[in-house]
């Protein structure tokens, strides 16, 4: 291993000399400490390492140790419900360890290494068969909702040898020999993999399924399809981490991961208090048997931010890689951006806008491009996917930004936060005007097995909102009694969408989670009650009366009607709507 | 940090510039180590090393650097990080930026010497902040309830009264059916000598409290100071709140100048600027401060944080209020128009928010109605704000009956829920008083976000 010497300091910025023959994202150890860094750059014998611990008191001349080894991620049973930290540190196992507050230096192995956990080896496989890199070679119940798939590790293939019986193992024991060419390659319940490089994958596939969120105004105006991406910009106090910590909560995949990336701790506790007590509706089981949590939050190292984006979208592959549909939120990908600047200011290396590097637009890529639904390698075949929401904390709430800017440039659905919707209290804060998804052609199939049409209302909505937006410039200039009827009328209706349709409440016990069936039966209240309304107007009712019937009031609290419900709801409401315009016609012109 | 190494002292300063001096790097130096700088005439700054090479060494001389002779000043290295002295014994003391007694009272005998830059929380350890504090401001409580082991900012302008409302909060602060140990650590950042003497004096005077620790930085004191300042006043906090399991609330006045002795100090390490010349690392920096309120799984106290920070030119966009406002849990926002109106507190209750709010409030903890209430207040004078505007452009004449409750409405909201006294104190159930006062002012069939239940128990047509 290379020995070099600590050449210079600057903050998190460490140059270290005598390091020939290291390289580029090496792990290193760093001072008498053994703060641990990555070669970011290499110049001559120099070597310039991003340390993600504080580098306080690391003096000239300390020594540092090469490790020959990437940043890698310890892949296992013994992730599903953790917190760690950018540097997969499990965080709840460090509290009992140091106590609660975060010192450097400090190791601990990211898997418990002491836990046993019931192997059940998959029946199909035959001793002297032929397995190669994950093939699925056993299983593991990590929590009642989630199976562990234990793989061939890449890098391994030949002919299986061993394989122990149902049993209880450690993760580091060696559960399975595979020869290949008189070499014997031991496999153990875990692997490792480097954080910043991609997992193999057979081919990609065609996103086309909706990413069901229960969220009204993503599923059903602005969709993001399973394996897809999408960016959430806001500007602070838009209920960003609010809508992602309900998207996490709720989206219908086996595995969610939420990393908070230079964030708030007190934001990432209730998280993780939350999760504990909410429970997911598809198993009535504790969300976290789900989840896992990855937390660095703003005042921890800011080198490691990067690694938590990272260290995410590696565990999302890989339990991609067993056939899993994953989520992946990342909260806030400009705190990352902003330590790839710090970091890159001190390598005096020439800026691009705004004082970010460069290669900010190919890092981002880097990471956005690693979702995707996708045929995976290994036996018995299989497909998943990982979803990526990326959100992004533009200064000033300005969208011109380069860090808001690159990553439209990679995503396919813009999930455009509106702080002065988030000032009128209408959550979540999503603009219908500047959101857009790319998604919507992919999905319409998936959403054709209803009986009525999503497209169509789809388009309607959009219509109504848009038309609201032209209307709402003319009242501003001449007052709403400037108006005719019919557009009175549309403004009326859109006020339904935007009251009773698009604010959704991330807290209330029906209302935070609505299936899709439920929301496009919403849409078709509202689009069926604008219908009528727009026909008996024609036949010269007045507005007013149309806006005194009780049907109104009804369509404005039948978020609260719980799913089971709906399509009886559904069903009465109708012809409720149907009756009272009926009669309201017989009443007014009859 | 401990360092054992024997102290090192040097004198060959290279260059002198700003607050930085340039040394040749001697052998064990090491990165954010205190130094002290000692003039010819015998004077003694403290200063940190902020970059470290095997040529040169870089000094941020807390202090500045006049009077520094690149001949005859000297520098000796101390070997550690900056720590400062602590005991449970600060109470009423004053100390100025680098935690130094400047009341003339004797030293402060440590019970331990503390790094001022503190170690982040667990975020695993941290405990969701759920318990309410009674601030007896009907804007606060009501509508934007504080928590404790919150950081909750007051966004003000220049001119506008947060002193005055920032010490009615100190003073009537508190948290219902507790006696619990409760302290003040007050930090002064760079304001003027009168601002730093009302607080002292206010604090000093309130009655309830008679633990309060000041640190004072006022503006004529030397600017780089100033990047110390809040974090001596955060690391005395925890051991208090820590160690001694005391309830602390931090007050800082005013983040806008720790930012721009920031700005000060980046320029002069000819840094890479960002926006507006702060230095792209503002938001890790700021962090850094803001993240050292919560509270702890296991310990008994806890810190609450209130800076007070003024917007420049009232800007909410400026990269100071900007920053904070990503970082902290909300924001109180003053309103120069509610000021001129003679509001007092004028808060701005649309632009304001208390992201913790919803943990602290209902059932057991204010009251089991405060949250609809809340959210149909805000409504509503979002409503008549929008409706004042649109008549200030096309007349009221063609207002509906409807419209001229909610203008009503909204001047009523700013006259008897904002407005208050200085010494007023309202308890919460008097606040949502007031506000179903207010809201039976409009139709009944309006109040869309109240369930009927609570329309029925606490609505005045039905009570009595």
């Amino acid at each position: 291993m290379v020995i070099g010497k600590v050449w210079r300091v600057s903050g998190p910025l460490v140059i270290a000399e005598n390091m020939s023959g290291s390289m580029i994202y090496e792990v290193v150890y760093i001072g008498n400490d053994a703060l641990i860094g990555e070669i970011i750059g290499i110049q001559g014998d120099k070597a310039f390492i991003q340390v993600y611990e504080d580098t306080s008191g690391v003096s000239v001349g300390e020594p540092v140790e090469g490790s020959g080894k990437l940043l890698s991620a310890e892949l296992g049973p013994g992730l599903i419900g953790k917190v760690f930290d950018g540097l997969q540190r499990p965080l709840s196992e460090l509290e009992v360890l140091i106590g609660p507050f975060v010192k450097r230096g400090v190791k601990a192995s990211s898997l418990p290494k002491d836990v046993k956990w019931f192997f059940r080896r998959e029946k199909g496989l035959e001793i002297g068969s032929k397995v190669g890199p994950n093939d699925i070679i056993g299983y593991v119940e990590e929590t009642p909702i989630m199976t562990h798939k234990i793989m061939v590790p890449h890098g391994v293939s030949g002919y299986l040898k061993e394989v122990v019986g149902d049993g209880d193992y450690r993760v580091d024991e060696v559960i399975a020999r595979v020869e290949s060419g008189g070499k014997v390659f031991n496999i153990k319940m875990y692997q490792e993999w480097p954080i910043r490089k991609s997992r193999p994958y057979v081919r990609r596939l065609e996103p086309t399924e909706l990413l069901i969120t229960g969220t009204r105004v993503l599923d059903a105006l602005f969709p993001v399809a399973v394996g897809g991406k999408a960016a959430v910009p806001g500007g602070f106090g838009s209920g960003k981490t609010v809508l992602l910590q309900t998207l996490t909560k709720w989206s219908r995949t086996h595995i969610n991961i939420y990393v908070g990336c230079g964030e708030r701790g007190n934001e990432m506790a209730d998280a993780l208090h939350s999760f504990k007590k909410l429970v997911d509706p598809s198993s009535g089981r504790p969300l976290y048997e789900k989840a896992i949590f990855i937390a660095n939050t703003s005042n921890m190292p800011v080198a490691a931010r990067e690694t938590s984006v990272f260290l995410g979208a590696t565990l999302g592959e890989y339990f991609r890689d067993m056939g899993y549909d994953v989520l992946l939120v990342a909260d806030s990908t400009s705190r990352w951006a902003e330590a790839m600047r710090e970091i890159s200011a001190r390598m005096e290396e020439m800026p691009g806008e705004e004082g970010f590097p460069a290669y900010l637009g190919s890092r981002l890529a880097s990471f956005y491009e690693r979702s995707g639904r996708v045929e995976c390698v290994g036996n018995p075949s299989r497909s998943g996917s990982l979803t990526i929401f990326g959100a992004v904390s533009p200064p000033g709430a300005d969208f011109s930004e380069p860090v808001t800017q690159n990553t439209l440039r990679y995503i396919g659905t813009l999930i455009s936060l509106d702080v002065s919707l988030a000032n009128r209290r209408h959550f979540p804060s999503v603009s219908w005007l500047l959101s857009y998804s790319l998604y919507v052609d992919n999905v319409s199939a998936w959403w054709s097995k209803f009986n009525t049409s999503w497209s169509e209302l789809r388009r309607e909505f959009l219509r109504l909102l848009q038309k609201e937006a032209e209307l709402m410039e003319i009242v501003r200039l001449v007052g709403p009694d400037a108006l005719p009827d019919q557009d009175k009328l549309i403004l009326e209706v859109s006020k339904m969408i935007r009251e009773d349709f698009l604010q959704q409440s991330a807290y209330h016990p029906i209302d935070s989670y609505s299936p899709p069936e439920k929301t496009l039966m919403m849409m078709d209240i509202i689009l069926k009650y604008y219908k009528k309304a727009y026909d008996v107007l024609l036949q010269g009712v007045p507005l007013v009366s149309i806006k005194e019937l009780p049907i109104r009031a009804k369509i404005s609290r039948m978020k609260e009607v719980s799913p089971n419900e709906f399509s009886k709801f559904y069903v009465n409401i109708v012809n409720e709507i149907e009756e009272s315009f009926n009669n309201l016609v017989k009443g007014v012109v009859g | 940090m401990n360092y054992t190494l024997s102290i090192k002292e040097l004198r060959s300063v290279l260059s002198a510039k700003g607050s930085l001096l340039f040394i040749k790097s001697i052998p064990g130096v090491r990165y954010s180590e205190i130094v002290e700088v000692v003039l010819e005439s015998g004077e003694s700054r403290l200063g940190q090393v902020i970059d470290v090479s095997r040529d040169a060494t870089v000094i941020q001389v807390f202090g500045g650097v006049s009077e520094v002779n690149v001949k005859t000043s000297k520098v000796r290295f101390k070997g550690e990080s900056l720590r400062i002295p602590v005991s449970s014994d600060m109470f009423g003391r004053v100390m100025d930026g680098l935690g130094r007694p400047i009341d003339g009272g004797p030293n402060i005998i440590p019970e331990d010497f503390l790094d001022i830059n503190g170690v982040p929380i667990n975020p695993a350890s941290r405990l969701p902040p759920s318990e309410f504090i009674e601030t007896g401001v009907s804007s606060i409580d009501g509508l934007l309830s504080i928590v404790r082991g919150q950081k909750l900012p007051i966004f003000s302008g220049s001119g506008l009264p947060h002193n005055r409302i920032a010490t009615q909060i100190v003073r009537q602060a508190r948290v219902r059916g507790s006696e619990e140990r409760f302290a003040v650590v007050f930090a002064a950042i760079g304001v003027t000598y009168e601002d730093a003497y009302y607080f002292m004096n206010s604090l000093r005077t309130a009655s309830t409290i008679e633990n309060v620790v000041s640190i004072i930085n006022t503006a004529s004191a030397p600017t780089i100071e100033r990047i110390a300042t809040p974090r001596v006043a955060l690391t005395v906090a925890e051991f208090l709140a820590w160690r001694y399991d005391t309830h602390v609330l931090v007050l800082m006045v005013d983040i806008t100048n720790y930012c721009e002795a920031l700005r000060e100090l980046s320029a002069a390490r000819e840094e890479v600027p960002g926006r507006r010349g702060y230095p792209g690392y503002m938001y890790t920096d700021l962090a850094t401060i803001y993240e050292r309120a919560g509270r702890i799984n296991g310990k008994k106290g806890s810190i609450t944080q209130m800076p007070i920070l003024t917007m420049p030119d009232d800007d909410i966009t400026h990269p100071i209020p900007d920053l904070t406002g990503y970082i902290t849990e909300g924001q109180i926002v003053l309103s120069r128009d509610l000021f001129r109106k003679g509001v007092y507190p004028p808060v701005d209750v649309l632009l304001s928010l208390s992201r913790l709010m919803k943990d602290g409030i209902g059932t057991g903890k204010t009251r089991e109605d405060h949250y609809q209430v809340f959210m149909q207040l805000v409504s509503a004078y979002a409503e008549g704000q929008y409706l004042r505007e649109l008549t200030a452009i096309v007349g009221s004449e063609s207002l509906s009956d409807r419209d001229r409750k909610y203008l009503n409405f909204a001047d009523l909201f700013e006259r008897r829920f904002i407005n208050q006294g200085e010494f007023e104190r309202r308890s919460i159930e008097e606040t949502l008083n007031v506000g179903w006062d207010l809201l039976a002012t409009l139709p009944e069939d309006e109040l869309k976000l109240i369930g009927v239940d609570y329309i029925r128990k606490y609505h005045p047509k039905y009570r009595s």
